[in-house]
């Protein structure tokens, strides 16, 4: 724990922020990462499945990419901002 | 891309300025002149613009100039767009009614593939879209348009009452529900549009920049072993610009394809 706190008390504004930036979007890319394997696994199952939809689902799969991938670019975008 | 950078063989990683430099004292090419609150004038991302606006102006200008029962090339190109636009946007999210919004929502996917294609552009590699202004204009667009049709569906109150409380949800939730609601039709939709075509065509230029920027870096950094992977690096710099090629017409598509879906939502009878 005091070495922790020592190696955060040596670090200077500029590295603290660096390490926030890194974790801004490292955090924000867990979820949708999880979000977008679901996805993709669930669409291509689906195609597995029925062939003759496979246009239809590729069609709302990229919806799905579209909307999920909204969260991890905000974490994007905050890094630059912070 | 930073030209001054590609001729230097120092790499120095891309940042948040390549976008904002343009604005600056000195990098105007006309201008600026201060008219009221706004400033007027010419520099490269305006110029974008109006090349993004020829480009789209003139592509459909010749397309469908003299249009003819068996097309043409150009026209063939055009149509197929256009019927990938309908198919895809307007039929499928919003149904036969749909039709009467393909205006909009094929005006919206060229306009946004015209300016995001620049990006893959060689000599040019800025895409308008990495701006946030012009991402949030189009957004802006597409949210008046799924409030004016649910508004001319349902009536004003009508309209709120059918985007805002939902069928079927226990009294004691309706305030929760409400307020949830209430943020994402009015606040989230827009600015997830507008900031995800944004942050795409942003995260891409810094791709493709520190791709091509670290081939030529390493190239010529003289030592042996980053000169011996540098053609690797080069190598996918090159299939990163069809992945680019890939991301600015997925993102044009999914900026419609949200339209489409937003407007179903405002003029559907019954959730």
């Amino acid at each position: 724990m005091r070495f922790a706190l020592g190696i955060i008390a040596a670090l200077s504004d500029e590295g603290l922020k660096a390490i926030g930036k890194g974790l801004v979007y490292g955090l924000a890319a867990i979820g949708p990462g999880i979000g977008i394997g679901v996805l993709m696994g669930k669409s291509v199952e689906a195609m597995a499945r029925q062939p003759e939809y496979a246009g239809q689902v590729r069609g709302i799969m990229f919806i799905g990419i579209g909307l999920i991938e909204a969260l991890a670019l905000f974490g994007f975008v905050l890094s630059f901002i912070i | 891309m930073n030209h001054a950078l590609l001729a230097s063989t120092e790499f120095v990683p891309p940042t948040t300025k390549d976008f904002s430099k343009w604005f600056e004292e000195g990098n105007w090419w006309l201008g600026p002149w201060q008219v009221g609150p706004f400033e007027f004038g010419l520099n490269f991302i305006y110029f974008l613009v109006l090349m993004a606006l020829a480009t789209y102006l003139l592509f459909f200008f010749f397309a469908f100039r003299k249009p003819k029962v068996v097309p043409g090339k150009l026209q063939l190109v055009a149509e197929m767009g256009m019927d990938f636009v309908k198919e895809n946007t307007a039929m499928s999210m919003i149904g036969p009614r749909g039709v009467a919004y393909l205006g909009l929502l094929s005006a919206l996917f060229f306009w946004i593939l015209a300016g995001n294609i620049y990006e893959i552009i060689p000599g040019v590699n800025f895409s308008m879209n990495s701006r946030l202004a012009f991402p949030t204009v189009v957004a802006l667009v597409a949210y008046f348009a799924y409030h004016a049709a649910g508004i001319r569906q349902h009536g004003f109150f009508g309209y709120l009452k059918h985007s805002l409380i939902l069928p079927g949800v226990p009294p004691l939730l309706l305030p929760l529900m409400f307020l949830i609601e209430f943020i994402t039709v009015f606040i989230t939709r827009p600015l997830t549009l507008a900031v995800r075509l944004f942050a795409n065509m942003v995260a891409g230029h810094f791709l493709l920049s520190v791709f091509f920027l670290g081939t030529v870096g390493m190239l010529f950094s003289g030592k042996v072993l980053l000169m011996a992977f540098s053609p690797f690096a080069g190598a996918l710099a090159i299939a990163l610009v069809g992945f680019e090629l890939f991301v600015a017409g997925l993102q044009a598509f999914i900026f419609a394809v949200l339209t489409a879906s937003y407007i179903g939502q405002s003029i559907a009878e019954d959730h």
